[in-house]
Parts: structure tokens; C-alpha cells; sequence
């Protein structure tokens, strides 16, 4: 395992148009720390200041067990990948790649080893000759990981990595990402506004908050720290429930099933869906895509399922209904093993539907209402 | 060709554009023919004109060095560094270009004159502004060094700064950022500015005929030998000069303009 623990404890940094609040982050060796918040500058401005780019107000800044508070940006050993890649325009490839490596004093052959592997490992090796200004999104994102990585580093940050990626190399870097953590292990902090990157990468989330205060001063804090599920199933507050949204989101094995369908297991129940990934994914199907009805439902919709109102939250026009699946005979096959999903119906369908706590109900959907990620 | 002359007010753009060009190109065509060859070679074979021209483009040279060594870093900061006072700083750069060049030279023999303060502080190391070679060179650097720190300036602040963030994560200490980053990043700004400062340099008058009449460079010698001898004699040295500024920086634009690829 390479990389060590973070500490940081009562972190405050001031600058012109931005303030960081009272950050306390204790992150594990070796795990992957999702910083999600909306699109604005807190969240690289405590990326930058764990670089030490930023010194901070007060607070303390350990790195696997060392104060780092005070110490120059580069004798941190911390990788750091921004958004828009940062690749250096004057430098080949491979020189980029070697920046750090030659000002550790290293010889040229080792040098070209240690590029060559982490191209490989990062599927660059063909690209290591060209320069920056000729490479596509996904590919340059890539080399600047390798720049990154091949230092070794610490500890890694990542600054909004997959945001000016369009969707698809964004899905590709992003199982780049959980691949490359679980075969090198480096602790990384990757920062964040999409909530599902998140959940795919994060063993842990940490949300940030940004106030506007008066006069053009705007103002972060971490206002909840905690494993995937329980930032979206228990909200600490109403920002948290409102940026994560009501989601219905899955841990599962994906794998092939007839007419090109990939089914995934959840909990023992398996989801159809319209999918290329296999293994272990995740799945979301937003609220407004399920169907609810009493009685059971001749649809097209490949999925089908018998489950009781657990919860009925009513937002004004609108109502939220969670039903928990399996119900019946099947119940006690499941030991225990329950589901949880949230239908959004409107209030005009309840009131019409009667429907009740406790009552037994099918929800429907359809597969490419599932997404897979 | 076809864009240029697109539409009516292309046109008439064209022609008052002309109008100017024809102001710089036809007075210089004038000066350049106007000599026979014979009689430019005759020039060329007059050693005052030559050591002066030599004089000239040597001073502006070492002018030009200073500016860098002083100037690059000073125009980092311009383009990294927000700190108090900043605005005069950047009005005070710009000043030399507003001021008449006379003026300045009156401004730098206040200063460097054999008998103030400094002069006299410089004088014991053996070093003479009035009459002299470093009174030209502070003459010229005076009135060009605005060039070179604004184009430097320009070029850093077309670096993104987070390219040298990144380059500090990667263990470069902030020498080595500079070194290895910005500055080459800013290397074709900054070279330009270079040149255009040494061209400045080199066509100074003003405040080089207040601080040193004597050891004459060309605009001085040229200024010379009109008042002395009128314009005939002028001619033939205007024109050599003309057309040694005129290869030398077309010369230094190609081998600028290829490092470009």
C-alpha cells in the first residue's frame, strides 16, 4: 500500500473572495475521499491548500502521521490533477511524465522505465512522443494522471478530473480511476459536483457547502462526512437532501442475460437493464420513472415487483412513496434482505389510488430507465 | 485578395489604411534611393559613420541586457502579484514612453551628473554617465525599457499560473518552476519585447544628445553632419542606417518567427 493516512484538523483558510471554514477531515491510508459540492472554488481551494499552494489561516495538515501545516508544496510528495489537465505545452509526452522524476535526481534509463510502466498501466504508451496540444480530453487527463502518478506520491488529489470530459470517455476515465486506485492504492481526495462520480469512486464522501456571505465573500464547510449510502438514504440536512436529490441508487453484480439485457443482482432481486459494464456496478433509477399501481401492472416494462408502503412523504403537489420490496412468501428467503425504493407520484394518484402505509402495491420499470454506472 | 475588398466600407478602410502606409513607406523609399551605391560605399568606408552605427547597436544591446535582467523579474510579479501600489508601479513603467525624450535626458543628468550624489558614488569605481558610454546606455535604457517589461508581462500572464502550481507538486522548488515552466512558456514574449526595446534603443536621439553628445552614435552623428554640412551629407548616412535597421530586424523576426514552427 502506498500512500498515508490524511489528517486535517480545524482548518481555516482566508483569501480575497473565499474563506474555508473549520475543516476536519480524518482520511484512511490507501482510501478513495470524494469531496462533493456544487460547482464553485471551495473545493479546490482545499485541494490546493493540502498541496500547500495556499497557506492556511489556521489548523494543521497531517500526512500519514507527519505535520505537513508549513512545508513547501514540493517536499509534500503530493500528486495533483487539475480539471483542464495542466499538461506543460512546451513538453512531449513522455517529458511531462518525467517532469517530477528528473528532479528527484533520477538516471535517464530508470527515468524511461518508470514512464513506459505507468503509460502502460495507463494505456498511453502509444502517445508518449506527441505534444500536449495534440491530444483529445480523455487522453491528455490521462497523461496528467501519469504525471501524477509516477512521483509516487502520498497521497493524490484530484481536481474535478472527469468534468470537461464529454460523457462518454468521462464513464471510461472514471473505471480508469477505481482500477488504477485498486491496483496502486495511493490515498486519493477527488473532488467533486457529480454526485453519482461519488458514489462509483468514493469508499467515503465528504459534502462541502458554499455560502454567498455579504459583499461578494463566499464561505465553505464540510457539512457531512460519510460512506455513499448514508449521504443519500440519511441526509444530515436539507442542502445535503436537496444537491443529493431523492434517489433510488444500488450497489449490484451486473451480468449478461438474453436479448442483450444485462440483469444485475441487488440484494438477491435482479434488475433489467440496458448496460455495457459487467461486474460490480452501480444502479440509480430516478423516482418519476417507476410506476405504482395496486393492482398488477401488463406493461412493457421489463421490470416488475410486489412491495409494501413503508413511507409516504408528502412535498405538496407532489408524493413520494417508498416501497419495500420483497414482499409475501418471498420475504423470509430474503433474511432480511430488503430494498427500498422511492416512487414519485403525484398527489391527485394518491388520493385516487387510497394508497396507505402498509399496503401491498407493484412498482414498474422499465430497464433503460435503470442506469448502470 | 477577395475578402479585403468584400464590401464598400472594406474598400474605403483600404484606402485610408494605405494612406498611412504610403506616409512610413514612400519617405524611406525616398531616403534609401535617393543615394547612388557608390556614394553609400563611400560612407561605409568613412570610419566615424561605422564606429558610430557599431556604437549604436552596442549600446542599445547592453541597454537591452539590463532591462532584462531587472525586467523579466520585475514583470512576473506584474503578472502574478497583486500587492499594494501595483497600479503606480505599472503607470511608472509606461512613464518613459509619454515623456519627451529630451526631458528624460534632462531628468537622468539631475541624477547621474558628474556632480550629484550618484554620479560621484559611480565615479569612484571609474564610471562616467556624462560624455560617455553608460550615460548612453541609461539614456537608452530609460526611454525603451517600457517595452520589454510589458511585452514580458504579457507573456506571463498568458501562462496559466496552476501549470506552475503543478510543476511545485511535482517537487520544483519556485526557481525551478520559473525556469522550467513560465519562463519558456514566456520566452518568445519576452524575445520579442527584446527586440523591440534594441530597436527602440537604437533610434534614440533625445535623451542620448543631453547625456552624451560625445562618443557620438549614429542619430547623433547623423544630426551632425545636417547641421554641418546639410543634406546631402546627411543622406547617404540615413540612409545606410535605415537600411541596416531594416535587415537586421527582419533578420531577427525569421529567427524569431521560426522558433514558432
Amino acid at each position: 500500500m502506498k500512500g498515508g493516512g490524511v489528517e486535517i484538523k480545524g482548518l481555516w483558510v482566508e483569501l480575497e473572495e473565499f474563506r474555508l471554514c473549520d475543516v476536519n477531515l480524518d482520511i484512511a491510508a490507501g482510501e478513495y475521499f470524494v469531496v462533493l459540492g456544487p460547482t464553485g472554488a471551495g473545493k479546490t481551494v482545499l485541494l490546493e491548500t493540502i498541496a500547500g499552494l495556499h497557506r492556511p489561516f489556521r489548523g494543521r495538515i497531517l500526512l500519514a502521521g507527519e505535520d505537513i501545516t508549513h512545508a513547501p508544496p514540493e517536499r509534500r510528495g503530493i500528486g495533483f490533477v487539475y480539471q483542464d489537465y495542466a499538461l506543460f505545452p512546451h513538453l512531449s509526452v513522455a517529458e511531462n511524465i518525467a517532469f517530477g522524476l528528473r528532479l528527484r535526481g533520477m538516471g535517464r534509463g530508470e527515468i524511461e522505465g518508470r514512464v513506459a510502466a505507468i503509460g502502460r498501466l495507463l494505456g498511453i504508451e502509444h502517445l508518449l512522443h506527441r505534444m500536449p496540444g495534440t491530444l483529445s480530453g480523455g487522453e491528455a487527463q490521462r497523461v496528467a494522471l501519469a504525471r501524477a502518478l509516477v512521483i509516487e506520491p502520498r497521497l493524490l488529489l484530484l481536481d474535478e478530473p472527469l468534468s470537461a470530459l464529454d460523457p462518454e470517455t468521462r464513464e471510461a476515465l472514471q473505471r480508469e480511476l477505481g482500477r488504477v486506485h485498486r491496483e496502486l492504492g495511493t490515498t486519493t481526495i477527488h473532488v467533486t459536483h457529480d454526485f453519482e462520480e461519488a458514489v462509483a469512486l468514493g469508499d467515503r464522501i465528504a459534502v462541502l457547502r458554499e455560502d454567498r456571505l455579504d459583499e461578494g465573500l463566499r464561505e465553505g464547510r464540510i457539512i457531512q462526512v460519510g460512506r455513499p449510502e448514508e449521504i443519500f438514504r440519511r441526509p444530515a440536512n436539507e442542502f445535503v437532501a436537496r444537491f443529493v436529490g431523492v434517489r433510488n441508487i444500488f450497489r449490484g453484480e451486473a451480468h449478461p442475460a438474453e436479448d442483450g439485457y444485462k440483469l444485475v443482482t441487488v440484494n438477491g432481486l435482479e434488475i433489467a437493464a440496458v448496460t455495457e459494464l459487467e461486474g460490480s456496478v452501480h444502479v440509480s433509477i430516478r423516482p418519476e420513472d417507476i410506476l405504482l399501481s395496486r393492482e398488477p401492472l401488463l406493461s412493457s416494462a421489463r421490470n416488475a415487483f410486489r412491495g409494501r408502503i413503508v413511507g409516504i412523504s408528502d412535498r405538496g403537489t407532489i408524493v413520494y412513496v417508498t416501497v419495500r420490496i420483497p414482499f409475501g412468501r418471498s420475504l423470509r428467503q430474503a433474511q432480511g434482505k430488503l430494498l427500498d425504493f422511492v416512487c414519485m407520484i403525484t398527489r391527485r394518484s394518491l388520493e385516487e389510488m387510497e394508497l396507505r402505509g402498509g399496503m401491498r402495491v407493484h412498482i414498474a420499470f422499465k430497464a433503460s430507465a435503470v442506469h448502470v454506472f | 485578395m477577395s475578402t479585403l475588398f468584400a464590401n464598400k466600407m472594406r474598400i474605403s478602410f483600404v484606402v485610408l489604411g494605405l494612406l498611412l502606409i504610403l506616409f512610413i513607406a514612400w519617405p524611406l523609399l525616398r531616403t534609401v534611393t535617393a543615394s547612388s551605391p557608390a556614394r553609400l560605399w563611400q560612407t561605409l568606408l568613412d570610419e566615424e559613420v561605422r564606429r558610430s552605427i557599431g556604437l549604436t547597436f552596442y549600446a542599445s544591446l547592453l541597454a537591452t541586457a539590463i532591462a532584462f535582467v531587472c525586467g523579466v523579474p520585475l514583470a512576473y510579479l506584474l503578472a502574478r502579484v497583486d500587492f499594494p501600489g501595483k497600479r503606480l508601479v505599472e503607470g511608472l513603467v509606461d512613464i518613459p514612453i509619454v515623456v519627451p525624450h529630451s526631458a528624460a535626458g534632462i531628468a537622468l543628468l539631475m541624477v547621474f551628473g558628474r556632480r550629484t550624489l550618484l554620479g560621484q558614488a559611480f565615479g569612484l569605481f571609474g564610471l562616467r554617465f556624462v560624455s560617455a558610454l553608460p550615460g548612453i546606455v541609461i539614456a537608452m535604457l530609460f526611454v525603451s525599457l517600457s517595452f520589454l517589461v510589458n511585452a514580458a508581462r504579457e507573456g506571463f500572464e498568458a501562462v496559466d499560473p496552476r501549470l506552475e502550481k503543478v510543476a511545485r507538486t511535482l517537487g520544483a522548488s519556485p526557481w525551478w518552476a520559473f525556469w522550467r515552466v513560465s519562463f519558456p512558456l514566456a520566452w518568445r514574449s519576452i524575445l520579442s519585447g527584446m527586440i523591440l526595446m534594441w530597436a527602440r534603443g537604437i533610434s534614440e536621439f533625445g535623451a542620448v544628445v543631453i547625456l552624451a553628445y560625445h562618443p557620438m552614435i549614429a542619430p547623433v552623428l547623423l544630426y551632425e553632419r545636417f547641421e554641418s554640412f546639410g543634406l546631402s551629407y546627411a543622406r547617404p548616412i540615413a540612409t545606410l542606417l535605415i537600411l541596416t535597421c531594416l535587415a537586421t530586424f527582419t533578420a531577427l523576426r525569421l529567427i524569431a518567427g521560426r522558433k514558432r514552427r
